[in-house]
């Protein structure tokens, strides 16, 4: 399967100069046309003979794909085109959203997140998805540009399967925003991977934690797993004992319980099913108790 | 196959070349323009052989097309000899012993580079964080890191 040689399948490169442009020529060639934005995925998918596309579309420098904003009454805006690098090094990123520069930099290497994107991240739709859970915890939306103009995707119902998201054919993300997160607020991701850096993850476990006067417990948690289920999830039930109960090391036990009863885990190469589950258990108790003890305070 | 004509600067030099367009930046530095200090080891964005300077931060050569390159500045390890003379990064490389068979050198000296670049004086863990990317079955990588380190030092 494996191909050592250094170049692609047979392929043609498209640059269009709008969004209507790369749409029209998306859906003028459907099944033969993909757009994309790093590549990480892309290419290697293509060099392994999974995807078979005839016509790359480079999504990078059109409409709104290049910008970062923050907007202290708004929110976040990230182009889709925006690497990760320059998420995670961004001064309003890592002031009002540490958790997703925190998940970005677990992706990989240096040089491959000065290619890889968060919005390709998204769209790739793998359970494993490092930036997934932040994303999601932060409320994440996608602003998508379509056949039938633009419209708002949000995260909480764009997964559908392993490499499968909401997305029509023309369909092209170009930024993700973010509503103000909670201030303060504590955020923590724990990756386990076959090594300590760049390896994909095993589990993974995101969870964000604040203050909320609507809460019965006086705390609102947030607990996202990835690749412990044909798609990233939020634990609700672990979520809502520690809305309702009051927190303590004994409902944090209860929930991280919670979150482990919720996962559908596969065997593979990476792990077995089963240590996966345990591995949420434990992974979901060690963060509710760390980002806790830092909300608590 | 559509082949494209793109304008680049690689190393310093402005370059016109025609590339086909499933080329990558890789395949079009070793076999379009000889410069085949940049390797190809597994053309799959795992080992870091193939990295280069794109725009001034390192990238994997192998996956990036090389027609994405119109109009953009390019550095690979030949780059980084400046009128004759070695970047302070080869010269603490070889004198820390961090290289042995020496295929992994050039991406590693790319990626330490732009390390230097962005954070002149790292600690071991920054220096092992930013290499994370660049593969090495020989050395151990204990040396490389100290290599960097008495680069940095060397340049204070
Ligand atoms: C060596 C290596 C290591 C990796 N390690 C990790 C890791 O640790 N963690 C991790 O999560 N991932 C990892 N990945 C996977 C990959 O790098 C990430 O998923 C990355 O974020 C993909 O972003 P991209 O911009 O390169 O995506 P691309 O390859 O450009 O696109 C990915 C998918 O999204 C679609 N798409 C892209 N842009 C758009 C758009 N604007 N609108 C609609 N659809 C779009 C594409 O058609 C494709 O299906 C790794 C990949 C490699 C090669
Ligand atoms: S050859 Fe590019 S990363 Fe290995
Ligand atoms: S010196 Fe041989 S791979 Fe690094």
């Amino acid at each position: 399967m494996h191909n050592p040689h250094p170049g692609l399948p047979e392929l043609e490169y498209v640059k269009p100069a709008s969004l209507e442009e790369a749409s029209a020529f998306l859906v003028a060639h459907k099944g033969e046309a993909r757009p994309f934005l790093g590549g990480t995925d892309t290419f290697v998918r293509m060099r392994d003979g999974f995807w078979k596309e005839k016509y790359l579309v480079d999504i990078k420098g059109l409409d709104g794909t290049n910008v970062i904003t923050f907007d202290p009454a708004k929110g976040l805006t990230i182009g889709s085109a925006i690497p990760m690098n320059k998420v995670s090094a961004h001064p309003d990123v890592k002031k009002n959203y540490s958790l997703l520069a925190a998940a970005c930099d677990t992706v990989a290497s240096y040089q491959l997140r000065n290619r890889a994107t968060i919005v390709g991240n998204i769209c790739n739709a793998s359970p494993a998805g490092d930036t997934i859970g932040a994303c999601m915890a932060y409320g994440g939306v996608l602003t998508v540009f379509g056949a039938g103009g633009v419209r708002q995707e949000p995260l909480a119902t764009f997964f559908k399967g392993p490499g499968k998201n909401a997305l029509q054919t023309g369909d092209i993300v170009t930024a993700i925003t973010f509503p103000i997160p909670p201030k303060p607020h504590s955020g923590r991701y724990m990756k386990l991977g076959r090594n300590k850096m760049s390896d994909l993850s095993i589990v993974g476990v995101t969870v964000l934690a604040y203050k909320d006067a609507a809460a019965k417990s006086g705390y609102t948690f947030k607990v996202v797993l990835a690749s412990v289920a044909p798609v990233p999830f939020m634990a609700e039930a672990a979520q809502q004992i520690l809305a309702e109960e009051p927190v303590t090391e004994e409902s944090i036990g209860k929930a991280a319980e919670a979150a482990m009863q919720a996962v559908k885990p596969i065997d593979d190469v990476r792990s077995s099913a089963r240590y996966r589950s345990y591995m949420v258990r434990n992974l979901t108790r060690q963060a509710l108790s760390e980002v806790w003890q830092q909300v608590k305070s | 196959m559509s082949v494209t004509r793109i304008n680049l600067t690689v190393n310093g030099s402005k370059e016109v070349v025609d590339v086909p367009s499933n080329w990558t930046l890789l395949q079009m530095l070793r076999e379009k323009m000889a410069l085949t200090g940049t390797k190809n080891g597994c053309a799959a964005g795992e080992c870091g052989a193939c990295t280069v300077m794109l725009n001034g931060e390192p990238v994997n050569s192998c996956m990036v097309l090389a027609v994405e390159c119109d109009g953009a500045e390019v550095v690979t390890v030949e780059g980084l000899v400046q009128d004759g003379q070695m970047d302070v990064l080869q010269q603490t490389i070889i004198d820390a012993g961090g290289v042995q068979c020496g295929f992994c050198t050039p991406g590693m000296l790319i990626s330490a580079r732009a390390l230097l670049d962005r954070n002149p004086n790292p600690s071991a863990d920054e220096v092992r964080a930013a290499l994370v990317g660049n593969l090495c079955r020989c050395t151990g990588y204990i040396r490389i890191v100290e290599a960097v380190q008495t680069a940095a030092q060397a340049s204070q």
